[in-house]
């Protein structure tokens, strides 16, 4: 039995740590212990469906996943819709999650996007939801719902367009106490697809020769706009949403294969490249933007 | 037909997206959206005569993403305004927001097009990738409305500017009427067609 040790605090800096770990589990039985998470963004939720989906595709039966011990955190976990996800990966013991109020700060559930009409149904949900979020928890302008709901719609899109897999997107805001003393909106967006260096390989990986591998093919994608396709008008979305997210200041990474590409603003030290990660085939987007103003107190609250 | 050689075709993108693609929806969103979106014009412009102002509204759309602005805008300027030949349509981008005009202008920019939009603010303007030379002689027959091909030389003394005319006329950036030769502006156009 392979045993995968969830973190306690589970999100986009200790995600790997999984992805680590289910690299050993190549066959028989595995458990993810996520009994001891405390605290999980959306980029961890979104990670832990895809290494369970992975391992359930690898091991050819579901991994089991042992549930958080804090009726908070599993109730959490119901609320934003991961447990619902979940069973389609893990083998999970039934245990009813306390009811718990929807929280203001989700925008976002785990929401699954295989087809056009879930990125259409995604962006209007977020045009009803992402007004308060938007403008009196990080004290945007209102105007950025709009400019928001476009960055979503291209990375959701991304899901389908490249990778043909099925994926998913989260999103939620968060206080940041300890890092940054203010609130953080997270988008994740996972899917397990192919990744870019084989959905990009046919078309470009004999100009560089032995050079390719997920690091340079995570590079003409980011920074060049290199897509598969011939059409002039492809691999605009990636380029697009970068120009944004510098403009909120914001995070914005690409992890796929072996390597994670990052645009890095000041308030971080993620590495713009990273190479030689645990293998990941498809393919993981992280957003992370940060309020205008320090402290926990929001705009007109 | 009316005395232009052209006739008006007015684009409720909003309707079209409800019709063609997702009855709940009315976003622009996603290539296959865009894809669907353009594919309908067409056929719409396919009923009309041999030239057509087609007028593509905007105002009850509020999301436009980059992928379907590249399906609805740019391929669409593409299939009826090839590079280097004449335009067989003539478009004018109506209620357009600065929400909408961002993705709009990134794809114009990607294409190198340039195209005709009525802002739901303002008067006309051209978007996109123009030369100065386009901009300052679109904007002064925007001005004035029409320009007979007499008033030309006197107008537009400066070879550039004149050659710039051409160039706009067979991007379909201006409208020259068949018989009297006479350069109309879009939105003139516009406004004798529909008023």
């Amino acid at each position: 039995m392979h045993v995968i040790r969830v973190p306690s605090s589970l999100d986009y800096s200790t995600v790997d740590s999984v992805f680590r770990q289910c690299a050993q589990a190549v066959e028989g039985k595995a458990l993810f212990d996520a009994g001891y998470l405390r605290f999980v963004d959306p980029q961890g939720l979104v990670g832990l469906l895809s290494a369970g989906a992975l391992l359930k595709r690898r091991l050819g039966q579901p991994p089991h996943l042992r549930l958080p011990r804090q009726a908070e955190v599993l109730g959490y976990l119901a609320r934003i819709r991961f447990l619902e996800q979940a069973r389609r990966f893990f083998s999970m013991q039934a245990r009813r999650p306390r009811e718990i109020a929807a929280s203001s700060d989700v925008l976002l559930e785990i929401t699954p996007v295989t087809t056009n009409s879930d990125v259409h149904a995604v962006v209007d949900r977020v045009q009803t939801r992402a007004g308060t979020i938007l403008t009196r928890t990080l004290g945007y302008p209102l105007v950025t719902v709009v400019q928001f709901s476009v960055v979503l719609s291209e990375v959701c899109q991304n899901i389908i367009e490249h990778a043909e897999a099925p994926g998913w997107v989260a999103a939620q805001a968060y206080y940041w106490a300890k890092r940054r003393d203010r609130w953080m909106l997270v988008i994740a967006v996972s899917d397990l697809g192919r990744g870019f260096r084989e959905s990009l390989a046919a078309e470009h990986a004999g100009r560089f020769g032995k050079r390719w591998g997920d690091g340079s093919a995570l590079e003409a994608a980011f920074l060049h706009g290199v897509t598969r396709f011939q059409d002039l008008g492809r691999g605009q979305g990636i380029q697009q949403i970068r120009r944004q997210v510098r403009r909120w200041d914001g995070l914005i990474s690409i992890r796929s294969g072996t390597a994670r590409i990052a645009d890095v603003p000041e308030w971080d030290d993620t590495p713009a490249l990273e190479q030689g990660l645990a293998h990941f085939p498809g393919a993981q987007i992280n957003i992370v933007l940060p309020a205008k103003q320090r402290g926990k107190e929001r705009s007109g609250a | 037909m009316n005395g232009f050689g052209i006739d008006p075709v007015a684009i409720d993108l909003r309707r079209l997206v409800r019709r063609q693609v997702a009855s709940l929806y009315a976003h622009l969103v996603t290539r296959p959206t865009g894809r669907a979106v353009r594919l309908a014009i067409e056929s719409q412009l396919a009923n009309a005569g041999e030239m057509a102002l087609s007028v593509i509204d905007f105002s009850e759309v509020h999301v436009v993403d980059f992928s379907c602005a590249d399906e609805v805008v740019a391929k669409l300027l593409l299939h009826y305004q090839p590079p280097g030949r004449a335009a067989r349509a003539f478009f004018i981008l109506r209620g357009v927001s600065d929400l909408h005009l961002e993705p709009i202008e990134a794809v114009l920019e990607r294409h190198r097009l340039t195209a005709v939009a009525e802002t739901a603010a303002g008067p006309c303007r051209l978007v996109g990738v123009p030369s100065e030379a386009d901009a300052r002689v679109w904007r002064s027959l925007e001005e004035r409305g029409a320009l007979s091909p007499g008033d030309v030389p006197a107008h537009l003394p400066d070879e550039v500017d004149r050659a710039a005319l051409e160039s706009l006329v067979r991007r379909g950036l201006v409208f020259r009427r068949p018989e009297s030769g006479d350069y109309l502006a879009l939105s003139n156009l516009m406004r004798s067609l529909m008023g």
